[in-house]
């Protein structure tokens, strides 16, 4: 039902965009008929696929990256009160740079190849990760934390192997939802991260060919570009999401839970 | 207190069902508030109140009277206001020796019911004691779900588990906090019976606003009433618990405890 669903909206898109072209008869550098797109797509797919790999790469490494970095910090932020006094308020302020302003910088220091996109995705991924991560960490709720204080006061009193064992069995769990609802914004931008780097300066990926495509007013290849780099992005947000529920699965009848303990 | 631990723990498999390991004698407490001010309010004065060795005391009042606050002061999850004065009948502190049980069930929603018993353990980075906790959900009856999850459970067997875990540490002392007070009437008579069975021989602060509740399991009886609210002499019914609420003794016990929490309190 669902497939259907997508299937009727994609035919639909497509079959408004061939009569656009067709009713307006607009020359094919301006908007290409899907049916020009498609042969494009298929004449160039080795060229496509080459390049479609390089941004893939950069974009699975920047997520991965991306993810590892902020989950270390949002940990960190939360147990230790220096590192949210002071490093906190810097994370929020770098916010405040657009990334896209610092792509040149990246490319003048590490180079035309992966490295300065993986940064770029990395520093995008970054902070949803890290502050959806936090909010989670940090909205424990009262009566979990004073059962657990409760549960370790009976044992040898050991302050870091009790922190350890109350974020490993009652923390982290609880925010895992937050983290989850983080990774799926990460994962939705995380393609940008390696386009925009693309742009600034590259040899290499959709984005590099985009550009490049459209210097030479190649069109058509410029939206089978365009529609592959889509399909790889939602693509890997359908896979993050279905992961995400699979690895979580006492969140799907939480809701239904809470109610029916409620009319109890 | 360690070697003490691990040595109760062996010889106390598997448990009796009616008094709980030897080796640990029951221990007391006897707490004074001079007053308890909340934003100004003076909620509750001079209060006096003693837990006895292996008894259960109830703590009975209207809700908003301040019966809650004495229980997180003595788990301290709240501070203990100044003049305040906490004693232990041997001497030792009583931080470490508590358990406790809340109205919400507090099962942690993605481990099974084994590892939801097992938490204390876990937490504290101990060896986990599945024989133990195997045996308590055979208590409770609930050995068939120890790989389900709290979802898939009714709200009275959560409880259960709930019960189970707050008897997991061998706390001398266990504070529950209105636990049975969510659940309907049937479920909640069972589930008096099971933990007056299982909470023998432990000093019990139960806390409810059922009075038949209170007259179901409590050796002592208190009720807490008024404004600033005091607390009343015990009364302690007669019988051994879960007593019978149908007992005429009950009956004529149970209007004389609606008539102190519906106003005058019945001072010393």
């Amino acid at each position: 039902m669902k497939l259907l669903r997508i299937l009727i909206t994609v035919g639909g898109l497509i079959l408004i965009w061939e009569s656009l072209t067709a009713l307006l008869d607009l020359p094919k550098f301006m908007l290409p008929s899907p049916l020009v797109v498609a042969e494009a797509l298929y004449s160039h797919a080795g060229l496509i696929a080459e390049n479609a790999l390089t941004t893939l790469i950069e974009i699975l490494v920047g997520l991965f990256l991306g993810l590892v970095f902020g989950m270390v910090s949002a940990v960190l932020i939360s147990a230790y009160r220096p590192v949210k006094q002071w490093v906190f308020p810097l994370l929020i302020a770098s916010q405040a740079i657009p990334v896209f302003a610092i792509a040149p910088l990246l490319v003048l220091w590490l180079g035309y190849g992966l490295a300065p996109k993986i940064v770029m995705s990395l520093l995008i991924i970054y902070f949803p990760v890290t502050v959806g991560f936090l909010d989670g960490l940090n909205r424990t709720h009262p009566a979990w934390l004073n059962l657990a204080a409760l549960l370790q006061q009976s044992g040898r009193r050991r302050r870091l192997r009790n922190t350890l064992n109350l974020y490993r069995y009652i923390k982290i769990p609880f925010a895992l939802p937050s983290l989850a609802s983080g990774i799926r914004v990460a994962a939705a931008i995380a393609p940008i991260g390696a386009i925009v780097g693309e742009w600034v300066g590259a040899s290499s990926g959709l984005g590099y060919l985009m550009l490049h495509a459209n210097a030479r007013v190649q069109t058509d290849l410029m939206f089978a570009s365009l529609l592959v780099l889509t399909v790889m992005a939602l693509l890997l947000y359908y896979l993050i999401d279905h992961g995400l529920r699979l690895a979580l699965p006492w969140l799907a009848d939480q809701t239904d839970l809470h109610s029916q303990q409620r009319s109890l | 207190m360690e070697p003490e631990d691990s040595a109760n723990s062996e010889l106390s498999e598997p448990i009796p069902d009616t008094s709980r390991d030897q080796g640990a004698p029951a221990v007391g407490l006897n707490l004074k508030l001079k007053e308890l001010v909340f934003d100004g309010d003076t909620i509750l004065t001079d209060l006096d109140l003693t837990l006895s060795p292996g008894k259960i005391t109830c703590l009975l009042g209207p809700s908003g009277v301040g019966k809650s606050s004495i229980l997180k002061i003595l788990a301290s999850f709240l501070p203990p206001p100044e003049s305040s004065f906490l004693v232990t009948t041997d001497g030792d502190p009583l931080k470490g020796r508590i358990s406790y049980m809340d109205q919400q069930d507090l099962l942690l929603p993605w481990a099974t019911v084994l590892d939801n018993l097992l938490i204390g353990d876990r937490l504290r980075g101990d060896t986990p004691d599945t024989a133990r906790a195997m045996a308590l959900l055979d208590q409770v009856g609930l050995t068939k779900w120890r790989d389900a999850r709290p979802d898939a459970l009714s709200g009275g067997m959560r409880q259960r588990v709930a019960l189970a875990r707050s008897l997991m540490e061998e706390a001398p002392v266990v504070l529950m906090d209105e636990p049975f007070s969510a659940l309907d009437a049937i479920t909640k008579y069972h589930l008096q019976a099971l933990a007056a069975r299982m909470l023998a021989g432990r000093t019990v602060l139960l806390i409810t606003h059922d009075p038949m509740e209170a007259l179901r399991l409590g050796h002592v009886i208190h009720v807490l009433s008024g404004h600033p609210a005091r607390l009343s002499l015990p009364l302690t019914p007669a019988g051994a618990i879960p007593r019978d609420p149908s007992d005429d003794a009950l009956q004529r016990l149970y209007s004389e405890i609606m008539t102190r929490l519906a106003g005058e309190p019945v001072d010393a």
